[in-house]
């Protein structure tokens, strides 16, 4: 019995490794850790625009891996993140970054869950307050069994 | 009475954003370009089926004209070829192809077999041109003004009704070609 549950755990273990490795596609090297750093970083960043919830380096789809190839190569061009991250949002928009700048038009993304949740402490703190002066308040006696009889 | 003035207030302020919302983005998987009003990206590009000439976007300047990004991957854009067919024959608009990251003799069967819609099509092997387009899939089509500025994007398979609704009518009146 133990041996067959060890078996069946190696078979999941072993199908795990496949489908990784079905997913694994090339990442290429870059010329020195540094820029790879820079390389890993910036791929993070940016959203793949085909598959949304997926950055360009969790996505294998053909446009993620031309948009690989492009940050790669301003990298080697001696480009600055800032600069790589701007020709993104020149041809694609600011919905390319997962963090996308605060400025005009997407202040809102930025400030709204924060809005939200002052006006869940505000409503909160009503009901609270509304309660609590509804308890000390109330001389009314609490039926009981007993009395309601 | 105050009790309930709150909670309308909340109800009609987010009623109005979902409103605003609606109304705003009929399709919700279509991005705006961030192109619209700017100079259409340069580019350089082999004439399919015609080796050593170049097709660069100066050739282009002066009239306005039509970028339309296709592949024979791509099964929209065989959904929408009977429609560019139909709008070619039309000829209010010079109709650029650009093919998008697929062999070249695809290309020419397919235009062999299917028709050809376009005035000249570029090969864009390597996908580097449609990514300076912002384009996110195929089909894409943008309208260029004779100022050689982006003025729209269509995303998804071209339709007569598209066609005369956005592009057509951004044609200048007796400017045409």
């Amino acid at each position: 019995m133990k041996a067959r549950i060890h078996a069946g755990v190696l078979v999941l273990a072993a199908l795990l490794l496949v489908s990784n490795a079905a997913f694994a596609f090339d990442v290429e090297a870059m010329p020195t850790p540094e820029l790879q750093k820079r390389y890993d970083g910036l791929i993070h960043e940016l959203r793949c625009m085909q598959c949304q919830n997926q950055s360009i380096a969790d996505s294998p789809v053909g446009l993620a891996e031309d948009l690989r190839r492009d940050v790669r190569e301003q990298i080697i061009g001696g480009k600055t993140d800032e600069q790589i991250r701007e020709s993104m949002v020149a041809r694609y928009g600011n919905i390319i970054l997962f963090r996308p700048p605060f400025q005009r038009g997407t202040a809102w993304v930025w400030i709204a869950p924060f809005l939200f949740l002052l006006f869940g402490v505000f409503v909160g703190v009503r009901i609270v307050r509304k309660r609590t002066s509804l308890v000390a308040g109330d001389d009314s006696v609490i039926e009981t069994d007993e009395t309601a009889r | 009475m105050s009790r309930f003035l709150i909670p309308a207030a909340v109800f009609l302020a987010l009623a109005g954003v979902l409103y605003v919302g609606v109304v705003h983005s009929p399709n919700k998987s279509t991005m705006q370009s961030v192109l619209l009003g700017k100079p259409v990206p340069a580019f350089s590009l082999p004439v399919l089926g015609n080796p050593g000439t170049m097709l660069t976007n100066s050739q282009l300047a002066g009239r306005p004209w039509v970028l339309n990004v296709w592949g024979t991957w791509c099964p929209a854009c065989r959904d929408e070829h009977e429609a560019l067919l139909a709008i070619s024959q039309q000829n209010a608009l010079p109709l650029v192809g650009l093919v998008w990251k697929d062999e070249d003799n695809a290309a020419i069967d397919w235009l062999k077999q299917l028709g050809n819609p376009y005035s000249v099509v570029a090969a864009d092997r390597d996908g580097r041109v449609a990514i300076d387009f912002g384009v996110y899939g195929a089909p894409e089509t943008f309208f260029i003004d004779s100022d050689g500025r982006v003025q729209y994007r269509h995303v998804g398979p071209m339709t007569q009704e598209v066609w005369n609704r956005e592009f057509l009518s951004r044609i200048p009146k007796g400017a045409l070609p």
